[in-house]
């Protein structure tokens, strides 16, 4: 199915299948942009450490995906993260918003799907603004793919003056089953003034055969709102997925994000910030700790259009036995964004002679009154740390263990959801005790 | 170009610092001056090929060289090859297509062909580079430098060829060599570059005229500084020069090359090809000041700098640096690199690149750790000002087998004024678990209080604008031989010339 | 030499300076001190003409001339000196080079030849030796990587070697201990002659203990509220700020 043939006959089958299409114009443009593009190749540049031709080289069930599998309810009970009786809870089965597994709890929170918000009087206007906005960003058919196979999508809204009592964990439930399946969630999501949310993502693939999961998420953030955003992901190695996370601060606002990669076939995070509000501040923070065979690929971009914004980004990467790491970081310093100060970090760990990762850090800067750096490393433990610890006694592998833990720690102390963190923290444990080396 | 060859005799041929403070002083004494100081033309008679590209062109060339079969073969394989490349278009920089058909690519001055000494060069010829501050008398100098002098396409003459002779040192022009040392060219030519390399290596490679080659034998330390200055003269004219340099064994050689054009509305291509080679312990030390003209402040002509350099240290433990201010061209696209093949090689990089008005530099090194325990640094300066765009772009990669590679980086930008624009691309590939490598880089702008500070001292603005700069650069510049620094030093100021305030 | 009339100054917007009057003449030293925030460092600042620093009302002569008119490289090279508070760093300038420059661009503006490398090393040699400092100092970038004391002895190093009329000393004993500020202050009493002139700004009165005012004035609120002769510091010592706040703010209820 790498042909553009295939996606054009599902495509025609798609339209056909929709008598009234909301999206019909924004669906017929992605198209369109796909056609171009393609499956995006090593010689992308955004592409270049990452290949996922192979990923478009397999059959899968459907991209029309159909009946909602038992086995998803059965899925949830066991993926479900902790603190989940306190949460307002939302789950995508294959791509699909699910609402009879879904949980909400908070009335501050209105949860439609996307075709309904596009014809909600409130909505409407938003939808149409902001829907799609990501691809400004990414230009790849990847973006563009998902936008033209859009379908049982989420709007979320959250309400002005909301205070999370309750955070809102987001599930994508994969089933491979019965077959190869391509799921493409997609959200939007408005987070209003002066309101305050911790969301938090988890992915899941259930069945033998291989999943791949394109998702698509658009965040709107307004004036005064703070928001707290935690990517997991500890799929299978049959698992591959792209996952893009676009957050707008429209108003001056505050966003914090963790993302932790722990597990997966080919793992690729696009995370967007766009700074358009003066003085809005936001943080990035991620940590992939990979194994196996599997392929981790964050891209971020902090985009400053404003003046006197500010963002701090930290990366750390671990990656053992025949895992790869990517990592390429762009802070883009538009004209008018003076005062900026925008400081971007990625460092890396090899454990494994078979281990490699390549690291982009990039800077784009158009205003001259700015404080801007950015710096990278790849290396190995300290040596000396080493033997200072197997020097007290601790043995090898323990003191491997203690220091992959205190490089960790780094991020791992920036997850202020509680729950969330000690969730985190068991995960890396247990990778430790799997053994390091 | 004011080169003032100072004497250098130093039995351990050591690379010379500036660290004295009269190198350092003299630029900021040095008169101001407005406009790009090279723009003259020379009116020389040239002996040139039709406008165009194709096979007979080709071979108009090599005729014209005199060069035998092989390398006609050699020339014709590249020329093929390049007609089917594409230009690349992934660098940070904006120009109209270029019109490969409209270029002149071969022109040389006409004169007695081989001069037998320099005595014999067309005496308007030796005033041009009189004028350019390079005398190519030897007698008259005090000592020190040996100079190759490339004009349009043609090696001009070529000093202190007998007493480097003497050390079994071979310095001539490009086109002697093919006909003298036929065997080290088939053995090293394109064997770091391969023709079929990149667009402009490729084109390089079938219309290269001229340019020097350097052979310094087992053990012996080069006692001069070797120096090609480079020129282009006649309208119309693309340059394609092509320096060879070989280190054997236990070698040392420091190498130099200046660069200017005249003033013209169109925009000229030069697009050369440097291949440096160290074997065993051995190294070689390359520095550039680039000044070719970089059009005027509307962005109108300047040359089009599209270089490829590249170096492989094949031996045990040798070393390859390059040093680059690169001041001058309306677009650069450059990016100096070192294989570093052999077990404990190094490769360092030092970087200024100046751009003002509409000037584009797209800019950096590629360090290939392929041996064990190889070492590489890059410290990159770039410094923006008017509407220009300055990117350092750099590849770092380490393979599976390179056990203990160690790469340190510093990339810092400096932006005089709120129209620039400062760009990063580093790219770091790591294969192996002992690698240690570092990257860093930082963007700031020059601060009001340092030219208070200075103000307050008697220092005029632009003159505090030249100290900060030269400052910020000063790693890089130390790194330059003495009499380069002083020149190089000049330039930064005169490029930034009503840049601030 | 200087003589300032009813010298009034913003920074950004905000009057700081309220009608300023003093002259100082060739051969004198004066003091002025006050509490934090009184106006102190925007005096010296709007005399060396930092930009920041808009001048709303008033005049300020030196050597006969229109000092505001001047830019401060200009006032520079009529003979201005002013020693910073916090002197800025500049990576990869030596401090040598730095001050060649600066004593030749000086040099310039007065149209006299420029001292070449040779009389320039003999200069700085004396006055190395005047002022007790250590070459390396001077080879390392400008202010760069320099402690505190450092900084200051450079600043006055520079004023030996740039010879000023005026030297302005702008909270020069801030942060340094009392070795470091004798170093300092003989430093410039070996400086001063008949023929140029010292204004002191300091918020105590301890660097008053080794370079002796002739005159010490109290700024306070934007304005000299009282003159004196050196037994003022002193007083001000004892007393404390307050006892001059109280006074004034008393004053102006009335």
């Amino acid at each position: 199915m790498n042909n553009l043939e295939y996606y054009k006959e599902r495509f025609d089958r798609l339209k056909s299948a929709k008598t009234v299409d909301r999206f019909a114009d924004i669906r017929q443009n992605a198209f369109n942009d796909f056609s171009k593009t393609g499956i995006p190749t090593s010689k992308n540049e955004e592409w270049k450490y990452t290949r996922i031709g192979n990923i478009f080289n397999k059959e899968y069930r459907s991209l029309i995906p159909d009946v909602v599998s038992a086995a998803a309810e059965e899925a949830l009970s066991s993926v479900r993260l902790p603190g989940y009786e306190q949460a307002n809870e939302l789950v995508f089965v294959n791509g699909f918003f699910n609402q009879p597994l879904s949980t909400i709890r908070s009335s501050d929170l209105v949860i439609l799907s996307l075709e309904e918000a596009a014809v909600a009087d409130e909505y409407r206007e938003f939808v149409k603004k902001n829907l799609g906005h990501s691809h400004h960003y990414l230009k790849d058919g990847i973006n563009a793919l998902n936008t033209a196979f859009m379908q049982g999508g989420l709007f979320i809204h959250v309400k002005k003056g909301y205070a999370v009592e309750h955070p809102v964990y987001i599930y994508n439930i994969s089933d491979a089953g019965a077959g190869n399946i391509f799921c493409q969630p997609r959200s939007l999501m408005h987070v209003a003034e002066n309101s305050q949310l911790q969301m938090a993502e988890t992915y899941v693939t259930i069945g033998g055969s291989d999943s791949f999961t394109n998702q698509v998420m658009e965040v709107v953030i307004e004036k005064d709102a703070v928001v707290e955003y935690y990517k997991i992901q500890n799929d299978a190695a049959n698992a591959s997925l792209v996952s893009t996370t676009h957050f707008r601060q429209t108003g001056k606002s505050y966003i914090h994000t963790v993302t932790i990669s722990l597990n997966g076939g080919i793992v690729r995070n696009n995370l967007n910030i766009i700074m358009e509000s003066e003085r809005s501040e936001a943080h990035l923070y991620g940590l992939y700790f990979h194994g196996g065979t599997s392929h981790i690929d964050n891209h971020t971009i902090v985009d400053n259009v404003k003046p006197n914004c500010f963002s701090n980004e930290l990366y750390k990467g671990i990656l053992n036995e025949d895992s790869t790491g990517v990592f390429n970081g762009k802070i883009y310093v538009r004209q008018d964004a003076q005062k900026t100060n925008a400081y971007q970090s990625n460092k890396n760990i090899l454990l494994s002679d078979n281990a490699s990762v390549n690291t982009k850090p990039q800077l784009e800067i158009f205003a001259d009154d700015v404080k801007c750096s950015h710096g990278c490393t790849v290396g190995q433990l300290d040596e000396e740390a080493m033997f200072y610890l197997q020097s007290r006694g601790i043995s090898e592998s323990t003191a491997r263990s203690l220091l992959v833990r205190a490089f960790a720690e780094d991020i791992l102390e920036h997850i202020k959801l509680d729950p969330i963190h000690k969730y985190i923290e068991k995960l890396i444990v247990k990778r430790l005790k799997k053994g390091t080396t | 170009m004011m080169l003032t060859f100072v004497a250098m005799k130093t039995e351990t041929a050591q690379p010379p610092h500036n660290n004295g403070i009269k190198a350092e002083l003299s630029s900021i004494e040095s008169a101001v001056l407005t406009d790009y100081k090279y723009g003259f033309v020379t009116d020389i008679e040239a002996d040139s090929a039709p406008k165009g590209l194709n096979e007979d062109i080709v071979r108009f060339i090599s005729a014209k060289k005199n060069e035998p079969e092989w390398m006609l073969e050699w020339r014709l394989k590249a020329y093929r090859h390049w007609l089917k490349m594409e230009e690349p278009k992934w660098a940070n920089i904006k120009y109209p297509p270029i019109n490969y058909q409209d270029i002149i690519y071969y022109s040389a001055p006409k004169q007695k062909i081989n001069p037998k000494n320099l005595d014999e060069i067309d005496p308007e010829l030796r005033r041009t580079f009189e004028k350019l501050g390079i005398s190519l008398d030897e007698q008259k100098r005090l000592s020190g430098v040996a100079v190759d002098a490339v004009i349009d396409s043609v090696s001009i003459g070529t000093s202190f060829k007998e007493q480097l002779a003497e050390l079994g040192i071979i310095f001539c022009s490009m086109s002697e060599a093919v006909q003298e040392h036929p065997e080290l060219i088939k053995k090293y030519l394109s064997s770091v570059v391969p023709i079929t390399d990149n667009y402009f290596a490729a084109l390089n490679s079938a219309v290269f005229s001229d340019g020097s080659f350097c052979y310094i034998p087992k053990g012996v330390r080069c006692p001069m500084e070797l120096s090609t200055y480079f020129r282009i003269n006649a309208e119309n004219t693309g340059q394609f020069e092509r320096t060879l340099i070989v280190a054997e064994e236990g070698s040392y050689v420091s190498y130099l090359e200046g660069c200017t054009a005249p003033m013209r509305d169109e925009n000229q291509l030069h697009a050369a090809v440097v291949e440096l080679i160290t074997m065993d312990n051995a190294e070689i030390k390359y520095s550039t000041v680039q000044n070719w003209y970089p059009g005027d402040k509307e962005g109108k002509g300047g040359i089009y700098n599209f270089v490829t350099k590249r170096g492989i240290c094949k031996g045990y433990n040798s070393k390859i640096s390059w040093t680059q201010v690169e001041t001058g061209s309306s677009i650069t696209w450059k990016y100096p690199s070192v294989i570093l093949k052999g077990d404990n090689s190094v490769g360092e990089f030092y970087s200024v690149a100046v751009t003002n008005n509409h000037q584009q530099a797209d800019t950096g090194t590629k360090m290939q750790h392929l041996g064990k325990n190889t070492k590489s640094r890059i410290v990159s300066k770039g410094i923006s000002a008017g509407v220009s765009n300055n990117s350092y772009r750099g590849l770092v990669h380490v393979g599976k087998n390179a056990r203990n590679a160690r790469n340190f980086s510093q990339c810092d930008s400096l932006l005089l004024g709120d129209r620039c624009g400062a760009h990063t691309f580093p790219y770091i590939e790591v294969k192996n678990k002992s690698a240690i490598v570092e990257h860093e880089a930082t963007t700031s702008k020059i601060g009001e209080d340092q030219i208070f500070y200075c103000n307050q001292r008697g220092i005029d603005t632009e003159t505090a604008v030249a100290l900060i700069v030269n400052g910020f650069a000063k790693e890089v510049m130390n790194q330059l031989p003495m009499e380069f620094a002083v020149e190089a030093q000049k330039l930064l100021a005169i490029s930034l010339e009503g840049s601030v305030g | 030499m200087l003589k300032i009339q009813n010298l009034h100054a913003n920074v950004e917007g905000k009057q700081i300076l309220k009608g300023i009057n003093l002259e100082i003449k060739a051969g004198e030293v004066h003091a002025i001190m006050g509490p934090n925030g009184s106006g102190k460092s925007t005096l010296a600042s709007v005399l060396a003409g930092r930009k920041e620093y808009e001048v709303t009302e008033g005049t300020v002569e030196f050597l006969g001339r229109d000092l505001l008119d001047l830019d401060p490289e200009e006032r520079a090279g009529e003979g201005l000196f002013l020693a910073f508070q916090y002197p800025v760093e500049i990576p990869g300038l030596s401090t040598t080079n730095f001050i060649k420059t600066a004593v030749n661009e000086i040099r310039k503006y007065r149209g006299q030849e420029s001292l070449d490398a040779v009389a320039f090393l003999k200069m700085m040699k004396e006055k190395m030796a005047l002022m007790n400092i250590d070459q390396s100092l001077l080879s390392r970038p400008l202010n760069e990587g320099f402690s505190g004391g450092e900084k200051k002895r450079n600043e006055i190093f520079q004023m030996a070697m740039l010879q000023p009329k005026l030297a302005i000393l702008d909270e020069t004993d801030s942060g340094l201990d009392i070795d470091a500020i004798r170093i300092v202050a003989n430093g410039v009493n070996k400086l001063h002659t008949k023929e140029n002139a010292v204004l002191v700004v300091t918020h105590y009165q301890r660097l008053l203990d080794y370079i002796i005012p002739d005159f010490v004035h109290v700024l306070y609120n934007g304005r000299i509220v009282k003159s004196g002769t050196k037994e003022l510091a002193l007083e001000l010592e004892e007393k404390g700020y307050d006892f001059i706040k109280n006074e004034i703010d008393v004053e102006e209820q009335v």
